[in-house]
């Protein structure tokens, strides 16, 4: 078999057209990009439909797509386990953070921690973290991008895939600075329509060539794989105390992270009001859950039909599963699609960090702190642009760099920071009253440090033959997500800061949040259609 | 970290807390039963559904991790116990979701517009809406 399946020409080609479709798309939605409110939230001008969309075409990455394919494909049920992580995960947002967030806040998360505290420290902590996150999120997707290339387009040497990357994150930059979150928006809806798409004709497929019939899928998966344990959990995290202890711990971020990580929460942003925020999540949670049932059967599918030896052995691993399934099944042009889809997903994705991360930079720190709430909106989105043009830089040096290594932690880590930094004083500062400034800055900080120095601590930077510095050993804290730690102490932190802080936080502040999140008084409606 | 000097019991510097837009006509909002009400529905639905949501889950994880056997109970064929469980909890998701957006159109929404409608032109917004 050649280094990569299928026919490069053809994957760049109809990549190549979906580039051009949103292009267009970009630059006719961004005729009017004037004010803050339709460069960082597209005027909030979307539907509910469309936003819960662009949620999903924004969540579901290269990593659940692929990864979890090829998860499933490899380490059977354990692949699944993760999925259920991602999607309940939704349960949180949608009942405790979407609605309130949208009601209280006007462009970042910043602005929902800070509404009723204090305005710069809690903004520097807000923008630090959300930093943070989309940097570390950022440095995943970039690097997987390293490894598509070598499996999609057969380029194996380095320099080639710099060049793809860069051409990518260039191609980022360029939809975030012209079409500012109308354009990101578009792109992640196209891809989440072409990813879902494909992904049940795929599963239609697979499931036409063994009858419709489950049982009989999952019995020849077990026939190619000759392993009947992949019909049950413990292949991955079954195997010690402390990998079921890591599970739980991975677990608990997944599923606390998704409400506290910053591209998600400034989707809310671009709807009108709260009740379409709503129907946001709704229609997210719809099109995410029956997305991870596709991959239930892709995964079991890519076992049955292609076999763990195969797709190991493939460039790309274990994330070549869907891939090669996309091939078995549709030949080179099925594969195109699924090539185009899955660079699609990283451009998606790139560009909804990029924004969030620009948007928090300019409108927290540029506007709210350095301008002290004197800066202009244009004034504002002119350091917004020039700070995506920083990100994106750094993001295709960063994702050069980290070509090749093992940054698959990086997501699960970034699921971490978000639910220790930002989820305890998301969810204080909407529920309890007598939060202050200090709980929110014990929490935030707390959680932020202790996660990355738990991560630094872990295995998966030093220690063990998969580490990124396999040699030396300072490995002291034994599980590979911080989770499990770092988000009951910044709970804890948040309510110890505030219980010992003699200070009070304005009370009229807090009246006015409690009714404004709850009715939507208020809440900055549509600008444009 | 974050400790902050000393500083008197309220804290109150105008250059660094937006000024309420108007405070009286919210702390009187807030007070009526109606508002009470709607917070205590809201409340009522959202924490314990949450906190069910993830008890659910928590024990499905922790059963995956500490009981595999019981997962590997046959249900259908070769389908097992695990898998029904994990779609299971997809299941829950959706019907969550569906009763959740009944309780709010039903109980929620008409509350909080009536509220609106309101307060909104006593703090002299426009429909339009734009908050400095």
């Amino acid at each position: 078999m050649s280094a990569s399946p299928g026919d490069p020409i053809l994957n760049i080609a109809i990549f190549g057209v979906f580039v051009a479709i949103t292009m267009v798309i970009v630059f006719r939605a961004s005729r009017n990009n004037k004010t803050a409110s339709d460069y960082y939230a597209a005027g909030r001008s979307f539907t509910g439909g469309q936003n819960g969309s662009a949620i999903a075409g924004d969540y579901l990455s290269a990593a659940s797509f692929l990864g979890i394919v090829g998860a499933i494909a490899i380490t059977g049920y354990d692949g699944f386990l993760y999925s259920i992580g991602f999607l309940v995960a939704w349960v949180v947002a949608l009942l405790l953070v979407a609605e309130l967030l949208r009601n209280t806040g006007k462009y970042t998360m910043g602005d929902v921690l800070a509404f009723r505290l204090r305005q710069r420290p809690v903004r520097i902590a807000a923008a630090t973290s959300t930093l943070v996150v989309s940097f570390f999120y950022l440095l995943a997707q970039m690097a997987g991008a390293g490894g598509l290339v070598s499996l999609l387009l057969g380029i194996e040497e380095r320099v080639g895939q710099s060049v793809v990357i860069a051409v990518v994150g260039a191609l980022m930059i360029l939809y975030v600075l012209v079409g500012g979150m109308k354009g990101t928006t578009w792109v992640q809806i196209i891809k989440a329509v072409m990813l879902i798409a494909g992904a049940a004709i795929m599963t239609v497929w697979v499931l036409a060539l063994h009858n419709f019939d489950f049982s009989q899928l999952l019995d020849a998966a077990v026939a190619t794989t000759g392993n009947p344990a992949i019909l049950e959990p413990g292949l991955r995290y079954g195997l010690t105390d402390i990998t079921r202890l890591d599970f739980l711990s991975l677990g608990l971020a997944l599923v606390l992270g998704t409400a506290a990580l910053p591209h998600v929460l400034m989707r809310f942003y671009t709807v009108p009001t709260a009740k379409e925020a709503r129907k946001s999540v709704v229609w997210a949670i719809w099109l995410i859950g029956i997305f991870y049932v596709f991959t239930l059967v892709l995964g079991y599918g890519a076992a049955a039909l292609i076999g763990p030896e195969r797709i190991l052995a493939a460039p790309g691993g274990v994330n070549s599963a869907a891939p090669l399934l996309a091939f078995e099944l549709g030949g080179p042009v099925l594969l195109g699609i699924i090539a185009a889809v899955a660079f699609a997903t990283i451009l998606a994705v790139v560009a909804g960090l990029t924004i969030t991360a620009a948007a928090s930079f300019a409108h927290d720190v540029y506007g709210s702190v350095i301008k002290k709430g004197k800066a202009t909106s244009e004034q504002e989105v002119k350091v917004a642009r020039i700070t995506v043009v920083v990100i994106g830089l750094v993001a295709i040096i960063g994702g050069i760099g980290a070509n090749g290594q093992n940054v698959a932690f990086l997501v699960a880590l970034a699921f971490a920071v978000a639910a220790s930094a930002n989820l305890p004083t998301i969810i204080y500062s909407l529920f309890w009253k007598r939060f202050t400034t200090r709980g929110a800055l014990w929490s935030m900080y707390g959680g932020l440090s202790s996660a990355i120095i738990l991560i630094v601590v872990s295995p998966v930077v030093s220690g063990s033959e998969s580490s990124m510095i396999p040699a030396v050993d300072f490995a002291i804290f034994p599980l590979t997500n911080p989770g499990l730690v770092s988000i009951p102490l910044a709970f804890l932190l948040g309510w110890l800061g505030t219980i010992t802080d003699r200070r009070r936080e304005d009370i009229d502040k807090q009246i006015e949040m409690e009714v404004r999140s709850l009715t939507g008084v208020g809440a900055e409606k549509a600008t444009s259609h | 970290m974050g400790s902050t000097p000393r500083e008197p019991e309220l804290f109150l510097d105008p250059a660094d807390t937006e000024p309420v837009v108007d405070a009286a006509a919210f702390r009187a909002v807030q007070a009526t039963p109606r508002f009470g009400a709607l917070r205590r529905r809201h409340r009522l639905f959202v924490l314990p559904v949450t906190a069910l949501c993830l008890l659910w889950y928590f024990a499905y994880v922790l059963a995956a991790g500490y009981a595999p056997e019981f997962f590997a109970i046959p249900v259908w064929g070769s389908v097992n116990l695990g898998i029904v469980l994990g779609l299971a909890q997809v299941v829950t998701t959706f019907a969550v979701t569906t009763l959740y957006v009944w309780y709010a159109n039903k109980h929620l929404d008409p509350v909080a517009a009536e509220i609106r409608a309101e307060l909104e032109p006593v703090l002299h917004i426009a429909p339009k809406g734009a908050r400095a």
